[in-house]
């Protein structure tokens, strides 16, 4: 059980680049902003809900608290994960409670300055387009911030 | 008596009062004219004061009535915050606080009377209003010259009510002023610092965060203990017991700090009655029953002060007085009953008084008075609506001003406090026989006990409340004796039919192994009804504390909550209620479900009812049930010719049929191919009907069906798949043109047959409405989404709007919000269609002027009609009564 010490990350926020605590969803590369984040968990067992939404990989009992789990794969529209594949919990902060992120891999956390930030390009698929706030160009690769109001919100049964 | 308790707690909670009340009256110096804050003011201290009129401190009672006389009139508009008032209004405060010490300190009031703070609070108070509307400034006046020794509240020297008995004055007077009681004098006794000795007040966050401890102590345990069993270890062996043992202890009266009986709120009612009948010169009985039910504490706290305010009402306008009452035949004793018992996993809080009911009259006529409705709208209102008009923030029925009540507090806070933490307030009203009001909590962190099942390999519980009996059929019988009516499972039990539902199908959760020995059935009760739902097991009873979903799981009906097991994983709480209509077992509201319980996909399908048919080329159409009268046969010898029509005579009237064939397809004639006898589909509204001859009925079917694509052939809607086959639709109105004593006939809401926009996400849904609206005679726009929306609104002369929350984006309410910004469309009448009783229920919000079931036709003509003719009445300044 890793958990996330802001305190430590705190520091240094007086300057402008951001942290990001970062994570891999079917080889693409994800950031959350720290101050988001409540902890990071292996995979805990889950309790299905039948009739949810698909999205929705089950229950999870977060000491005490019940905390759904969102499976990013899906919510994100990628292929399904391999029985053998095992996702790890990022837990994120929202208005409605704590809510888990199913990602496949958890990476460290990433101090980016706002000169490699550019928005989503309009090419990108729309679905997926409107869960991304922006991309940072890093070297070799690219980290795409999640929007992640947006990500537990669009997924409300309406 | 516990009086020492009573004024301890009166200390803290008025002592936080004021701090609140503090901040509020500075907050307010920035934005004087903020009504929220206001109405938030006035509150606080009509509590404040409330308090202190039944705790008998009458010269606190005195200083804080006139200061909310004050605020009374900052409320209304009638004068504006002045620097001077708010230094006014807080000094009022610091005396208060004052006065608060000295009770804390030798538990009576200072004995100053603070003549010239009331003299100048009267004065300011006096120069906004006219003296004569306001009988209680006198009365204020002359508090402070009254007798220290005589407490009175206000309204005993105000007018007209009859004085109080000498005796039950001298007992009252004991406890505020007549010198220290053997109560007073422990309180006034030597005492280290604050009130607080054996009793601490605990943040229930803290308690929160202990609960969570606790939880995770337990899996903790758990973990241990599983360790443990694989060891041979003696030592290990013990140590893990004891650790087992005192986990659960300590889960046990963690939560125990969390739960409380409703008796802790209720015991100090009895004193409130007394002193409100004696002051009111009225008898009153108050009887409880259900004292012991456990509420947990946020929400116990959380109900206090709505209680108290109901009560006070009750007593107060509720119950009459001695002589009204045998005047009336009732025993000159008014009774009050307060009941708490847990139902359907809520706990549910009625307060009932056998006094004088609320006159429906009086409610409208008051509304109107205070310009919260519109006539119109009042006019509209059912008896259950303008019953519940009270809780209109600024409503009070009450004649006269009195301390009690009678300002337009109180009912608005006690709907206020019970809807934020998710309950529900209910009034019931018999004129002459009394008043019942409902209050439902949802058992939200309340524990109950739960039964265990599993299916599908998955565990759920179901609420203990709702169970009545298990059942269990071994082998043989459990094929035979669940028996099918048309594929539906019923269960004759005790020579009753029980119908059946299976939860792993409701869930859709994989079933169990088919050759299972033995069926079990959990027979339940979901409001008045009885199903049984077959499990694959049934365990033990629990104890559970019950857990909200997060919001991404709150729209699923068949989930109560969620709690957390032994072995630390989460399990669903079953809602029955929920779980019998998914499963259309409970069938009344069948459809509105499983139009919610399409909501997940967001491709707006929805549950309807079809009639399914063949005609000519087209192998399956189909048309909504709901609109057909009845099928018939009629043979063709029966089916004569008039002007060129076929007709058929039909209850002594001349049905004309119209062969649908040709109707869709115009070039060809065959009308010899009408079979004997011609399939005649009914169609009738009003007075009028319409026969379809149609070559074969083929079906009824039950189906979410998602429209595949518009039609673009006169006389078809669309398609869609229904029963796996691709199915048109059929446009009724079209195919019904051609017959004149259809479309010539003046349909049954003639009235003004204006134009209605049909806005909705659903283009199923739009073309169903359309349906009902145009067979009425109703010319209709269809719009999309809310830009769509209001660009027709913007273009048309549209007479009503139908919409529901699905219209994107924002849904109804946005739209309905837009459109009273716009100068065109502000007096546009708006139906809103709901997808369940909640949204019904929730018609309090008011921004919409009806509240329709989606599928319910009768229910939308009958208030468009409604509607139209108060627009109508409204545009042509006279009163047009129903045209047709």
């Amino acid at each position: 059980m890793t958990t996330n010490e802001t305190s430590n990350l705190g520091r240094g926020v007086a300057d402008r680049p951001r942290q990001y605590s970062t994570f891999s969803v079917d080889n693409l590369f994800f950031g959350i902003e720290v101050l988001k984040v409540q902890e990071l968990l292996r995979y805990l067992d889950m309790t299905r809900v039948p009739l949810a939404p698909d999205v929705i990989e089950g229950l999870i009992n977060l000491r005490g608290q019940i905390v759904t789990a969102v499976d990013m794969r899906r919510r994100l529209g990628l292929k399904k994960r391999l029985p053998d594949e095992t996702p790890m919990n990022i837990v994120v902060r929202s208005d409605d409670g704590a809510v888990s992120l199913l990602v496949d891999e958890i990476g460290d956390v990433l101090e980016v300055g706002s000169d490699s930030y550019e928005p989503v390009p309009e090419s990108v698929p729309q679905a997926h387009r409107e869960l991304i706030l922006g991309v940072h160009k890093l070297e070799g690769r690219m980290l795409l911030v999640l929007d992640t109001e947006r990500v537990l919100q669009t997924n409300v049964a309406a | 008596m516990d009086d020492p308790e009573i004024i301890t707690e009166f200390l803290i909670e008025s002592n936080e009062n004021l701090t609140r009340l503090e901040q509020e009256i500075v907050e307010l110096e920035q934005r004087p004219s903020d009504p929220v804050l206001l109405a938030s003011i006035f509150r606080t201290i009509h509590t404040v004061k409330g308090t202190c009129g039944f705790l008998a401190f009458s010269n606190l009672e005195g200083v804080t009535h006139i200061a909310e006389n004050i605020l009374s009139q900052l409320r209304n508009g009638e004068r504006s915050l002045t620097p001077q008032l708010t230094s006014l209004v807080l000094e009022t405060m610091d005396v208060i606080k004052k006065e608060l010490a000295s009770i804390e300190a030798t538990s009576k009031e200072s004995g100053d009377s603070y003549e010239d703070l009331k003299r100048r609070l009267n004065l300011v108070s006096s120069a906004a209003r006219s003296g004569e509307e306001c009988p209680q400034l006198d009365t204020a006046k002359t508090l402070g010259s009254s007798s220290e020794r005589q407490p009175r509240s206000i309204e005993s020297s105000s007018v007209a009510l009859p004085a109080r008995g000498q005796g039950a004055e001298e007992s009252d007077a004991g406890l505020s002023l007549a010198g220290p009681t053997p109560e007073a004098e422990k309180l006034a006794g030597p005492r280290g610092g604050s009130i607080a000795d054996s009793t601490i007040r605990v943040d229930v966050g803290l308690l929160d965060k202990l609960m969570n401890l606790v939880g995770e102590l337990v899996l903790a345990r758990n973990h241990v203990l599983q360790f443990n069993s694989r060891q041979e270890d003696a030592a290990l062996n013990g140590t893990a017991q004891r650790l087992n043992l005192i986990t659960t202890q300590l889960q046990e009266g963690v939560m125990k700090t969390r739960m409380q009986p409703i008796g802790v709120v209720w015991n100090k009612l009895p004193r409130v009655v007394r002193d409100l009948a004696a002051s009111c010169g009225k008898q009153i009985q108050l009887d409880m029953d259900g004292a012991e039910t456990e509420l947990d504490k946020s929400i116990i706290e959380a109900i206090k002060d709505p209680l108290t305010h109901i009560v006070r009402n009750c007593c107060d306008h509720g119950i009459e007085s001695p002589g009204e009452r045998l005047r009336n035949g009732k025993p000159s004793q008014g009774r009050l009953l307060l009941r708490a018992y847990h139902e359907g996993g809520q706990v549910n809080i009625e307060i009932t008084d056998d006094g004088a009911g609320i006159s429906i009259a009086r409610v409208k006529q008051k509304a109107l008075e205070r310009g919260l409705l519109r006539p119109e709208q009042v006019e509209r209102l059912s008896e259950r609506e303008a019953v519940n008009l009270v809780f209109l923030p600024g409503f009070s029925t009450a004649e006269k001003v009195s301390s009690i009540s009678g300002r337009g507090v109180g009912m608005d806070v006690v709907k206020t406090n019970i809807e934020k933490i998710g309950g529900v307030v209910d009034l019931t009203s018999r004129p002459g026989k009394g008043t019942t009001v409902k209050i439902k909590i949802p058992l939200t962190l309340a524990i109950i006990p739960g039964l265990v099942v599993n299916s599908g390999h998955e565990r759920f519980i179901i609420p203990q409340v709702s169970l009545l009996e298990l059942l269990r059929l071994e082998g043989e019988a459990a094929r035979k004796q669940i028996e099918r009516i048309h594929g539906t499972p019923v269960y004759r039990r005790r020579g009753k039919l029980l119908p059946i539902a299976y939860l792993n199908e409701v869930l859709r959760l994989p079933a169990a192994d088919a050759e299972a020995e033995a069926l079990n059935i959990v027979v339940l009760q979901a409001e008045d009804r009885q199903f049984g739902l077959v499990v694959d097991a049934i365990n033990d009873t629990q104890e559970i504390v019950v857990k909200p979903l997060g919001k991404q799981l709150k729209g699923i009906s068949s989930y109560a909550g969620a709690t957390i097991m032994g072995d630390g994983r989460v399990a669903l709480i079953l809602d029955v209620l929920g779980i019998g209509q998914l499963s259309g077992v409970l069938s009344e509201s069948r459809e509105q479900t499983r139009a919610e319980a399409a909501k997940g996909d967001p491709a707006h399908e929805e549950r309807q009812t079809f009639l399914l048919f063949r005609a000519g080329k087209f192998e399956r159409l189909a048309v909504p049930l709901s609109l057909v009268a009845r099928l018939e046969e009629f043979p063709s010898s029966r089916i004569e010719r008039a002007s060129g029509k076929m007709v058929v005579q039909y209850r002594d009237q001349i049905l004309q049929l119209t062969l649908l064939s040709s109707a869709l397809e115009p070039g060809e004639s065959i009308a010899e191919t009408v079979s004997d006898p011609a399939q005649v589909i009914v169609f009738s509204e009003g007075d009028r009907m319409a026969g379809l001859i149609v070559d074969q009925i083929l079906d009824i079917h039950d189906e979410a069906i998602r429209i595949g694509k518009k039609g673009e052939r006169p006389g078809l809607s669309g398609s869609a798949v229904i029963g796996g086959k691709v199915t048109d639709f059929l446009d009724l109105h079209e195919v019904l043109a051609a017959d004149e004593s259809w479309s010539s006939a003046s349909p049954p809401q003639a009235g003004p047959c204006s134009t209605v926009l049909v806005a909705d996400g659903s283009a199923f849904s739009r073309g169903q409405i359309r349906n009902y609206l145009e067979l009425a005679g109703h010319p209709v726009l269809e719009a999309a989404n809310q830009s769509d929306a209001l660009d027709k609104l913007d273009r048309n002369r549209i007479s009503a709007v139908v919409t529901s929350r699905n219209l994107p984006s924002g849904g109804g309410k946005q739209l309905v919000g837009q459109m009273r910004m716009r100068a065109g469309s502000v007096r546009i009448p708006v139906v809103i269609l709901c997808d369940s009783t909640k949204e019904l229920n929730a018609r309090d919000a008011g921004e919409f002027d009806a509240y329709v079931e989606r599928f319910d036709r009768t229910g939308l003509l009958d208030s468009l009609g409604k509607l139209s003719i108060v627009l109508e009445a409204a545009e042509l300044g006279k009163n047009v009564l129903t045209p047709a």
